[in-house]
């Protein structure tokens, strides 16, 4: 096993330098997951205003798998709109169910593609999405608590 | 350096073909043996033997392939009666898990409560109390936990020191007059530890309440003579044992098991059937509903012969050997923290451990990379994890055919991870 594809230095370095940590004021939506398996938690928060990702704001215990791909999911959508964050999460969860077959696509995903080797062991893949995961659900709630969008 | 052993585990390790295995390219060291054994090719052989030329169903049929086939498996449950010390076969009662084995306990009181005619051994509502310990796996916790959330009544525990021990000095608090039923694990499967019985048993007896063990880590590795214990039940598995998977035991007193409503009901376990009404079969059958695992009674019957001629005591004294030298050679590792006693008294070759600053996983993980095969996460026992303050542990088990270079291999692989995360 090639654990150099597995622990790149960007997924080392997510991992100790975490950015974006910690649970902040104000969210609409927020969401607890757990990795039964193995014990990983996040506690994670959206914050979204006139259509925009405002703010995403978590808190996880973990392995570097699950805590780096935390800290690079609020690179790629804090900021950016709701749409835009939704694909990002669609295509890093392509990536992630790719079993080793794609490289992901750099222009897009950013950082992201450093878990493209992560794909290739099934039993880490949920450590990768944990984050993911949190974010969808967290999402889905503060939509539903917005009044006037009822569509989620 | 390992002739403190009393097994030939070279010759051991030439029973089991996977040990031959290569992961990438190093050679496999597997060090999980409490997640599940490997098995000796007489265990295989015996079950492909069974299968190729005495497969039948029991118990049913008068031709040769059905009396061959019930015979293979009241044989197997003779054995396994001897092997326990049990007085009479008709004691153990073939289950798929230790899971299931305790289910059907829990399950015996929570029948009994819809039964007015029910034993008052198995009577319990709001008032009674019932009592494990804060080690247990949660297979021995869930099914006693829902037991009382349905009954009313009480769950009690008792506590662990931070020597990774039960709380003993707590025993006669914790277990009052009003308790009914202590189910407690005898060796723990995420702290090693090898629980004393007596105190319990005897406190057991003083407030007249029955009291089983969770053997699931005990059976496959010390000597357990169910009679010498005193205790009412026991629950065990074949897989961790040389077994095949699918196949587990609970052994009970034979007055407790006439006494208990079944659990599972159909198939192969009745006197009388109509329309109206069903009478039971006598224990055991009473608790096999339905087609058992036949072969793979078979299977565990020749794990058992394995066991009984190396010798149960030369079993534990080979793995006592093996766990001091685990824990000697793993408190060298800088940042390494045992959670679980840290002396081989009253312990098993079973060893948690935390690394300062990486998450089990990713020690799981590269050990991995080096060929060695540990169980990482939370073990199935939360509650312990929770009561050291860790979300996960990394742990080593060790077996009969485990050697001193493999503990080395490990200590030098935990070398690599402290590279790898700085």
């Amino acid at each position: 096993m090639n654990l150099d594809e597995l622990y790149q230095e960007v997924i080392l370095d997510h991992y100790k330098r975490p950015r974006g940590a910690g649970l902040r004021e104000p969210y609409e939506g927020e969401s607890h997951q757990v990795n039964p398996t193995c014990g990983d938690e996040i506690t994670l928060r959206v914050h979204v205003a006139d259509g925009k990702v405002a703010d995403v704001s978590y808190d996880n215990v973990g392995c570097s798998i699950s805590k780096a791909s935390a800290s690079v999911m609020y690179e790629l959508i804090n900021g950016t709109t709701v749409d835009d964050a939704l694909a990002k999460l669609a295509e890093f969860t392509e990536l992630m169910n790719s079993k080793g077959q794609s490289e992901g696509d750099e222009e897009s995903l950013e950082d992201a593609v450093a878990f493209a080797g992560v794909s290739k062991y099934p039993m880490r893949v949920k450590c990768a999405l944990l984050g993911w995961k949190a974010f969808q659900d967290a999402l889905v709630r503060a939509e539903a608590s917005i009044p006037g969008r009822t569509d989620a | 350096m390992e002739a403190a052993s009393k097994l030939d585990v070279e010759a051991i390790r030439a029973d089991f073909p996977i040990l031959q295995r290569r992961i990438g390219d190093k050679p496999l060291t597997y060090l999980d043996s409490a997640a599940t054994s490997q098995k000796p090719v007489q265990v295989v052989e015996a079950m492909r033997h069974f299968t190729d030329h005495s497969n039948a169903n029991i118990s049913r049929s008068v031709h040769t392939l059905g009396s061959e086939a019930t015979e293979a498996y009241e044989g197997a449950r003779a054995k396994v009666a001897a092997f326990i010390g049990a007085p009479s076969p008709d004691e153990v009662v073939f289950t798929k898990n230790s899971t299931e084995s305790i289910n059907l306990m829990a399950y015996a009181f929570q029948n009994a409560a819809f039964d007015p005619a029910a034993d008052p051994r198995f009577k319990l509502g709001p008032g009674d109390e019932v009592v494990v310990t804060e080690m247990e796996h949660h297979a021995n916790l869930i099914p006693w936990q829902q037991l009382c959330q349905r009954t009313g009544a009480t769950l009690k525990w008792i506590g662990i020191t931070d020597a990774g021990r039960l709380d003993l000095d707590t025993v006669d608090e914790v277990i009052t007059e009003r308790c009914k039923v202590i189910s407690f694990v005898h060796v723990a499967n995420l702290l090693g530890t090898v629980n004393p019985t007596s105190q319990i048993t005897r406190r057991a007896r003083e407030v007249g309440a029955l009291v089983g063990l969770d053997a699931s880590q005990s059976v496959p590795h010390l000597p357990v003579d169910v009679t010498e214990l005193g205790v009412d039940f026991i629950a065990f598995t074949g897989h961790k044992m040389l077994g095949p998977t699918g196949i587990g035991v609970l052994w009970a007193k034979a007055d407790l098991l006439a006494a208990m409503p079944p659990f599972l009901t159909g198939g192969s376990m009745i006197k009388t059937v109509t329309m109206e009404h069903t009478t039971f079969a006598d224990a055991p059958a009473k608790f096999e509903a339905g087609t058992p695992p036949i072969a793979e009674a078979v299977g565990l019957a020749a794990a058992v012969d394995y066991l009984d001629k190396l010798g149960m005591a030369n079993v534990r004294s080979h793995e006592k050997e093996l766990a001091g030298y685990m824990l000697d050679r793993l408190e060298t590792v800088d940042g390494l923290e045992i959670i679980g006693p840290r002396v081989p008294i009253g312990r098993s070759a079973t060893v948690s451990f935390t690394f300062e600053g990486v998450h089990p996983h990713d020690v799981g993980q590269i050990l991995d990379a080096e060929g060695i095969a540990v169980r990482v996460g939370h073990h199935c026992a939360k509650p312990t994890c929770a009561r050291f303050g860790v979300n996960a542990t990394t742990r080593a088990s060790g077996y009969l055919y485990n050697t001193h270079e493999e503990i080395d291999r490990l200590v030098e692989a935990l070398g690599q991870v402290r590279k790898v995360f700085g």
